[in-house]
């Protein structure tokens, strides 16, 4: 038999498993351009819908005339508010517990708002429909910045106003004035203040995270198909959690759930884009039943980035105090969130503010206070996660520049002071002040590694070298160096603490063997890019000893997968990815009582072994697990059922804390305002590693994801509410030109609790990323007195900067 | 993001293109690559109810070099121009400019006549040609004429081609001397925050001449004939390049947008225009 000459390395080799770099299997198909889109999704009889949008940021909605647009040729029905309040679906729910207009309901409250929704033939009468249709608005007092609107006399939001007058209670508490949406605190404001205010040194600053968007490749969109005759639906869409976006179909159409099918195709990325529920799917899914005909909404990029879930602006201030040496021994946070119109934060119900909690870092910092309060204005609905867990990019991007400012105030080298302050080894499980229990660390190990490789000491030297030569007027040319080290939280979560709309935020595997000794495995998870396809294959090749290859990973259709959460803030490992593990172990446990049975030994006499459960202490007695399989369906074994499947739904018992250690090198032209990104070193520690070359994917797209936020990817307002930035011309998104050579390096820390120790890592580099590249721009200038300057460090602000400085002088 | 319906001509030859401007005047526009004007379209800023396609038209897709004069047809896009070696021999800048214009994909169809008929501030090929002193030469129902590029420009999108003329091509005297065409922007895509365009003669050691132009930097680009005075007599010392840039800076009128602030536009050109001589001065 083959097997018994193949060696015990070559059978590992062939399973392809957890830690190898096998190549993705979804690869073929998109490279190809045989990938299935939402957009490619094309039924008999389809119809197109799109939206009538306002021009204005806030205005009175006095008439909306659809005539017109009625007689366009292949315009069918054109949808406005009116139409939508007999269902009772003029308005649905945000993910954040906020009520958002699905049509405007009397007034607009942002720019790009949907007004009315033209269905047509397809999008080119859709198109000619839209711009037939006669909206009368009355222009209304628009507010972009929060501060001004927490103290204006224009209320945004009638909801919000109680019938005395006062501000009403929110969906997290109560309101401090109309436009006020919600406080959210963490940690004890007493001892942390108490702190600080006695503390030996203190830093303080105020910095303002900008607006961004996560501008997947692919808009968002979907295809609603009401079939009246068995009274289904069948919803396409660019989904990142097709089972959430079902019960939410289910509870606001009154639908049972049965009865509705959703399926997620391949997703041209999410990055938190595509978690929440947007208008544009509801009017598809009543034009549906309106029409009865499949109709599609797709949004072109202007509509994506003008509407669709924005990500980040909160404006920071912080106070962290330490002694003179360096240890800090206090931390204050407070933000200001602007939310825009709608409170549409794709969060955990608990978590108003997302993880923003997670804002002590990778310090021992013994008490600290927290404080967020969301603020409405005049802008897009949104506060999604981009490429992060829920607002930890935030809250890193915070803590690693009052690091830097810390060092300032402390006149100590920024390395050396996150030294002093990492946690220890020795103290995880770490309870942080702000309530989280890190699992585990080893942030000392990373950071010598870091530095160690880039040559810190030798950069700093030529740093100062290069202060000296600007000084002499040897050169306009500025040398930064950014550090930045992050720990993540990721993998939500416990359902203890973390539901969306009541949802409980496990998932979950369903595994078939098939006789022939290949499988299936279905997850309640939906990959955007991530490879799931690949990487779960070989969670359970290890696992179950099949080889990967025969290993089908099936994801997003509602009828077929398990129920889940979807695939967001570096969830699918941390949690899909121990389902998998965990139904992997029940295959095994079954498959073990098989072999024995079949090696005529007691369960206990056999063990596993890479592909096959062997007798111990006789290994040339076995049988593969091809063999198992096989018997599994085909053999009468007493007391055991037929069939070989599993499933499980896993509750993890805690979150995963990757972290990372990311060093920047830049050159920055003091006259012009260009940054030249010479090197950027990131070390990863995401646990175990399934797929090394995924993972390093996944790094090089996360920090050109960083680069682009932190150097000029924004979504700018003017006074009047207008999006300055609605085109890829204005809105910075790297292309190979701008983007750097990435070296890439790891430590492994597993988690503790997870059943593969893995943590997950998509999001890690972007979280990393922003601070790293932030503080080389800001590090430059530090000879020169910079203590922060906001991003993004676009050429303008970095020159200004610059001339603020009196470098130009 | 979908154009209002147009009518999409293709004629065979000029004489089609004329008769079908003649016939809808304002309400025709011809195309070449068509990468300004469909945009325009698609966000329904351009209202075009007649698209007169001129890829059929031909004759308009050569470059004929002499021992004084480069004819470029209208239709020769960005990707030719880097692409023909002879050229570059001739007028290396064309090339240095063409790699700066967009990406590979856009430059594979879009062409010199598109770019400098259209008016838009932000493309290159205008300055550049002002640069080299071009004339352009269009044909319309009262036959052909030529438009020195230094005359062509009126505002954004204004020029003197008269609507029921068709722009056919540029000639360019055989360039002199060193040169260089300096540009910054924001990405790989981006018009120029600030763009310069640079010839310089030189002979034994002075500046026997110089042209000097600007883009981006105002609703049209900017020959600055005063820049290039500033520096023909002088050994292109500090003072001399000093002076081209205050010169060139009372010619040029930026305005703000996304890409920054009067005064850093300023600023910068003042660089970019320094750079731009400095290189071309080592190159003369």
């Amino acid at each position: 038999m083959k097997d018994e000459v193949t060696s015990r390395e070559e059978r590992i080799e062939n399973l392809k498993g957890m830690g190898c770099s096998r190549k993705r299997v979804e690869d073929a198909r998109f490279t190809q351009g045989k990938g299935n889109y939402v957009d490619d999704i094309k039924l008999d009889g389809m119809l197109f819908g799109d939206f009538v949008r306002s021009p204005y940021a806030h205005a009175k909605i006095v008439n909306i005339d659809t005539s017109a647009a009625l007689e366009v040729p292949g315009v069918l029905a054109v949808l406005t508010a009116k139409d939508l309040e007999p269902l009772g679906l003029h308005w649905m729910p945000t993910l954040a517990g906020d009520r958002q207009m699905v049509l405007a309901d009397g007034k607009v409250l942002f720019q790009g708002q949907e007004v009315a929704f033209v269905v047509a033939v397809d999008r080119y009468a859709a198109a000619d429909g839209i711009e037939a249709v006669e909206v009368e608005y009355e222009e209304l007092e628009v507010l972009v910045d929060p501060f001004k609107a927490m103290k204006s006399d224009v209320v945004l939001r009638p909801d919000t106003v109680a019938e005395d007058g006062s501000p009403a209670a929110g969906a997290h508490g109560p309101r401090k004035h109309h436009n006020h949406i919600f406080t959210w605190e963490a940690g004890d404001k007493g001892p942390t203040f108490e702190t600080i205010d006695n503390a030996e040194v203190v830093a303080e600053e105020t910095m303002y995270y900008h607006r961004t968007h996560p501008c997947p490749l692919e808009t968002c969109g979907c295809v609603a198909s009401m079939d009246k005759v068995n009274g289904k639906l069948t919803l396409w869409g660019t989904f990142q959690a097709p089972h959430a976006i079902r019960t939410v179909v289910s509870l606001i159409s009154g639908i049972e759930e049965h009865n509705i099918r959703v399926i997620s195709p391949d997703i041209g990325g999410g990055f938190g884009n595509k978690v929440g529920a947007y208008p544009g799917y509801v009017c598809s899914v009543v034009a549906s039943i309106v029409t009865g005909k499949p109709v599609k909404w797709i949004e072109d990029r202007m509509d994506n980035l003008m509407t669709t879930a924005f990500a980040r602006d909160y404006h920071m201030t912080g106070r962290v105090s330490a002694t003179r040496e360096g240890k800090i021994t206090g931390l204050h946070c407070h933000v200001t969130a602007d939310h825009g119109g709608f409170d549409a934060c794709a969060d955990p119900t608990k978590f108003p503010a997302g993880f923003m909690n997670i804002c002590t870092g990778s310090y021992d910092i013994p008490t600290a206070f927290l404080q967020v309060d969301g603020v409405y204005t005049n802008k897009a609905p949104g506060g999604v996660s981009y490429r992060c867990s829920f607002r930890v990019t935030e809250a890193v991007y915070f803590i690693e520049r009052m690091i830097e400012v810390l060092a300032i105030e402390l006149n100590m080298d920024a390395a050396e002071l996150r030294r002093i302050n990492f946690i220890k080894k020795e103290q995880f499980p770490y309870k942080a002040a702000l309530g989280w229990e890190y699992d585990s660390g080893d942030y000392h190990t990373a950071w010598d590694k870091a530095l160690k490789t880039v040559d810190y000491e030798g950069l700093r030297a030529e740093q100062a070298q290069r202060v000296e030569d600007f000084k002499a007027g040897k050169t306009r040319s500025l040398m930064g160096i950014g550090l930045s080290f992050f720990t993540e939280i990721v993998g939500a979560g416990p359902v203890k603490n973390c539901d969306i709309l009541g949802l409980g935020m496990f998932d979950s595997c369903e595994i078939r063997i098939h006789p022939t000794g290949s499988a299936i495995a279905r997850l309640g998870t939906i990959s955007q890019g991530q490879g799931h396809a690949t990487t779960f294959a070989q969670i359970l090749a290890s696992e179950i000893g099949l080889p990967a290859d025969s290993i089908t990973i099936e994801e997003g259709d509602t009828d077929t997968a398990p129920y889940g959460l979807g695939t967001y803030g570096s969830r699918s490992t941390p949690v899909a990815g121990a389902a998998t593990a965990m139904a992997g172990r029940k295959i095994r446990a079954k498959a073990q009582m098989i072999a024995a049975y079949l090696l005529e030994v007691h369960d206990n006499d056999v063990e596993f072994d890479v592909d096959r459960f062997v007798v111990k202490g006789a290994p040339e007695k076995f049988k593969t697990m091809k063999e198992i399989a096989f018997a599994a369906y085909n053999q009468a074994i007493p007391g055991i059922e037929p069939g070989l499947e599993a499933v499980s739904y896993y509750d993890p018992p805690n979150m995963t804390y990757p972290f990372g250690a990311y060093i920047c090198v830049m050159d920055i032209d003091v006259d012009t305002g260009l940054p030249e990104i010479r090197r950027f070193y990131a070390l990863d520690d995401c646990g175990t590693r399934i797929n090394p070359m995924i993972i390093e994917g996944q790094v090089h797209g996360g920090l050109t994801e960083a680069l682009a936020v932190a150097l000029g990817q924004e979504i700018a307002y003017d006074d009047m509410g207008n999006v300055k930035t609605g085109t890829l011309m204005d809105f910075f998104l790297p292309t190979a030109w701008e983007v750097p050579n990435y070296e890439t390096d790891y430590t492994v820390t597993p988690s503790p609790h997870h059943p593969i120790g893995a943590k997950g890592v998509g999001e890690s580099p972007h979280v990393g990323g922003v601070p790293c590249f932030s503080n080389a721009i800001q590090d430059a200038f530090r000879p020169f007195g910079n203590r922060h300057t906001n991003m993004p460090h676009d050429h303008w602000r970095i020159w200004k900067t610059a001339n603020e400085l009196g470098l130009h002088d | 993001m979908i154009p209002a319906a147009f009518e999409y001509h293709r004629p065979k030859d000029m004489a089609g293109v004329l008769s079908i401007l003649e016939e809808h005047g304002d309400d025709a526009r011809v195309m070449a690559g068509g990468h300004s004007l469909i945009p325009m379209m698609k966000l329904r800023m351009a209202d075009v109810p007649h698209l007169i396609d001129l890829q059929d038209v031909g004759g308009m897709s050569d470059i004929e070099i002499d021992a004084d004069t480069i004819r470029i047809g209208a239709m020769v896009t960005q990707h030719d121009i880097i692409d023909n070696e002879a050229l570059a021999q001739a007028a290396p800048i064309l090339r240095e400019a063409a790699l700066q214009i967009a990406d590979p994909q856009v430059r594979y169809m879009g062409t010199v006549g598109g770019n400098v008929a259209n008016g838009d501030p932000g493309n290159d090929m205008p300055g550049l040609m002002q640069c080299l002193d071009a004339t352009f030469t269009v044909v319309g129902p009262d036959g052909e004429r030529d438009i020195a590029a230094r005359e062509f420009y009126e505002a954004a999108y204004m020029t003197a081609r008269g609507d029921e003329e068709v722009l056919t091509a540029v000639t360019i005297p055989v360039p002199m001397g060193g040169y260089a065409y300096e540009k910054q922007k924001r990405k790989i895509g981006d018009y120029a925050t600030a763009a310069a365009a640079v010839q310089i003669v030189k002979d034994g050691g002075s500046c026997v001449s110089a042209s000097i132009a600007m883009t981006n930097l105002s609703d049209t680009p900017i020959y600055s004939e005063a820049a290039g005075d500033a520096l023909v007599g002088t050994s292109l010392d500090d003072a001399a390049i000093k002076a081209a840039v205050a010169a060139m800076l009372d010619d040029i009128d930026p305005t703000e947008d996304n890409r920054g602030p009067v005064a850093f536009k300023k600023h910068v050109a003042g660089v970019i225009l320094r750079r731009a001589i400095e290189r071309a001065w080592s190159r003369a």
